[in-house]
């Protein structure tokens, strides 16, 4: 069974959102959603969720009970522990007695919450917070979960913590997808959907995506033409064409996921530029 | 200096509930103390019964008493039943010497006047108050005071209650959480509901207790009265979360519907003194209808039967607020549901396969 959103469109007022993109997520596999600011990450996720309905296309996910969802917001409440959350959201999912507490227990020993579980949600730090939510949506055993930027906002070691616990669960069975502002998350899930504007740059593996690559990257420490370099590091890179010939000398690299998404948002907003 | 004075018109200029309050307030106060801030009762209801009472009716000023009952067969028992069901202000018993004047006590500043110009006639009329013999101010505000109350709570902490789950994105989560939005909405007035009703509990035995307020009528009636009224402000705190994002906005808002409520449901002026403009906004609010019954049931031990009509009101008024705000909340909460879980082809719906195309082609 796999889950997903097939052509969405929404809009909201006179804003396209969410022009005819598709999803899918398998069990046992994490799908990355990326994007900047704006691109629609959140929209598809919380389509696919239910909290936002399509204009045109269709949805294909469990029903609720079946769902686990981490918000791009706090993902807990603040005035209740660590625990009572748990046993909120575990209480909702039909858990209960014993039951709920090897699951509750269980988590947070997975999420290293275990010492925290009687300190308040607002006391816990932004990465802590982050993993309560994940352990909250968690708490059910979701076939289907969505995280909406679990890791935006928090510290290295709780991102490596997160992404554990992210490939636990798929390794688990989960079909999960999650949106993130960072490449190098993408490149480590099974497939990757990159959106801009509302709009699919790219869909598919990471060999898919950069193989699907035309034209050339070259290093350099002043670019050629600014609007097709972008910095990394201390150097840029830029882009050429295939019908661009490339300055003798420059410095060729092999594009990244960085500079193929970065590449293929350029093209997309040129598309889009008036003529 | 400059920037910071441009920035904050800026700030101000998109900030238009704090516009609305600072335009509005001032004209709503104007307008309140200018016809409606009035203690002066020109007229009151009279009934005047007993035998003489043709007679009597047709020597009473009638710039002053408007006479609607004039029964010779009733007698002071059914006199002091009009003044309990308050459809006269106060009633003359003829049939005896001097004759006798029956005040309705509850309704002070009525009472006042009544006696001002009873006290006129000299020997000829014994005045008696009832319902309130000293004309006490507390035993006339503790009832509306806790209708007052009511209407805090109901308003202002339950719609920053809800707003605040809004503001920390934890609605959002319980919107995808196999609980249906009635629910949830009754799971988060609920706790509100009990607070309210211990917290009007409190303050009517402590107004018992402390001011020596009469509880005259049936608690059951009492109760029901306070639970219509609790639905009506309730419902207005879950409409006011659902047209505010933060608390602030939420405590601006409901004090937009507060400060109506205290200045015009008869509460602090009656509302028989008001000019005709404004005391209609005084009858389209629901604490004017808790005071009816709150005040009718404690001082004057007023019947569910005579209080029919702010009973009617009320329900009349929690059913269209509760619904309609419920209805509101309810489509911020699940607007997605409808499409959600349609099912699609077992297949995966797209291939998993690169769709950008022509790059650098």
């Amino acid at each position: 069974m796999t889950y997903g959103v097939r052509s969405g469109v929404v809009w909201f007022g006179a804003t396209l959102a969410l022009d005819d993109v598709s999803l899918i997520v398998e069990p046992g596999s994490v799908v990355a959603v990326v994007g900047g600011d704006g691109a629609g990450k959140t929209t598809l996720l919380r389509s696919l969720v239910g909290k936002v309905r399509l204009e045109r296309g269709e949805v294909d996910a469990p029903p609720p009970e079946a769902i686990g969802y981490l918000p791009a917001t706090a993902g807990s409440w603040l005035s209740l522990t660590v625990a009572q959350n748990m046993d909120f959201v575990g209480g909702i999912y039909g858990l209960s007695g014993q039951e709920l507490v090897s699951r509750r227990d269980e988590l947070l020993e997975r999420a290293s919450l275990s010492s925290s579980a009687d300190r308040l949600a607002s006391q816990l730090s932004g990465g802590m917070r982050r993993k309560l939510g994940f352990s909250m949506a968690m708490v059910h055993d979701p076939p289907l979960l969505v995280l909406d930027e679990p890791s935006t906002g928090i510290d290295p070691v709780s991102r490596v913590d997160l992404w554990r616990l992210v490939s636990e669960a798929a390794a688990a069975g989960a079909a999960v997808v999650m949106s993130t502002t960072y490449l190098d998350e993408a490149e480590r899930a099974a497939s990757l959907l990159a959106l801009d504007g509302g709009r699919t740059l790219a869909n598919g593996t990471l060999a898919d995506v950069l193989a699907s690559f035309n034209g050339t990257i070259t290093r350099i420490s002043t670019p050629h033409r600014r609007a097709w370099a972008w910095r990394r590091g201390r150097e840029y890179h830029e882009y050429w064409p295939t019908d661009t010939a490339v300055p003798s000398g420059a410095v060729t690299v092999t594009p990244d996921l960085e500079d193929v998404v970065i590449t293929m948002s350029m093209l997309k907003r040129r598309e889009r530029e008036p003529a | 200096m400059r920037a910071m004075i441009v920035k904050e018109f800026r700030e101000l200029r998109r900030d238009r509930r704090t516009l609305a309050m600072l335009i509005a307030m001032p004209l709503l106060l104007l307008v309140i103390f200018g016809y409606a801030a009035n203690f002066e009762v020109k007229t009151v209801k009279v009934a005047v019964v007993g035998p003489q009472a043709t007679l009597v009716t047709a020597t009473l000023p009638s710039s002053f008493f408007d006479v609607t009952v004039t029964k010779p067969s009733d007698s002071r028992s059914d006199a002091v039943r009009m003044l309990q069901d308050r459809t006269v202000n106060v009633a003359i018993v003829t049939g005896r010497k001097p004759v006798l004047a029956l005040v309705d006590g509850s309704n002070l500043f009525a009472s006042q006047s009544i006696v001002s110009v009873l006290n006129k006639e000299g020997n000829k009329v014994s005045t008696q108050i009832l319902f309130n013999p000293e004309l006490k101010t507390s035993w006339v505000m503790i009832p509306a005071i806790i209708g007052l109350i009511l209407t805090f709570i109901g308003t202002i902490v339950t719609s920053i209650g809800l707003v605040r789950e809004r503001e920390t994105g934890t609605l959002e989560q319980l919107a995808v959480m196999p609980i249906k939005p009635s629910t949830v909405i009754l799971g988060k007035i609920s706790p509100y509901f009990l607070v309210a009703a211990i917290d009007m509990s409190i303050i009517t035995g402590l107004g018992m207790l402390l001011f020596g307020v009469p509880f005259n009528g049936n608690a059951f009636v009492f109760t029901l009265g306070a639970a219509l009224f609790l639905f009506v402000v309730l419902g207005l705190g879950v409409f006011i979360s659902t047209i505010s994002q933060t608390p602030g906005q939420a405590i601006q808002t409901a004090f937009m519907f507060l400060l109506p409520q205290i200045l015009l449901s008869g509460v602090i002026f009656p509302l028989d003194s008001m000019a005709a403009g404004v005391r209609w906004i005084g009858y389209l609010l629901p604490l004017t209808y808790f005071t009816m019954i709150s005040q009718g049931v404690m001082l004057r031990g007023a019947s569910l039967a005579s209080l029919w009509l702010p009973f009617m009101v009320l329900t009349v008024m929690a059913i269209v607020v509760f619904s309609g705000a419920t209805l509101r909340f309810r489509r911020d909460l699940a607007p997605g549901r409808r499409r959600h879980g349609r099912a699609v082809a077992a297949e995966p719906a797209v291939a998993p396969t690169v769709t950008q195309a022509g790059i650098g082609s």
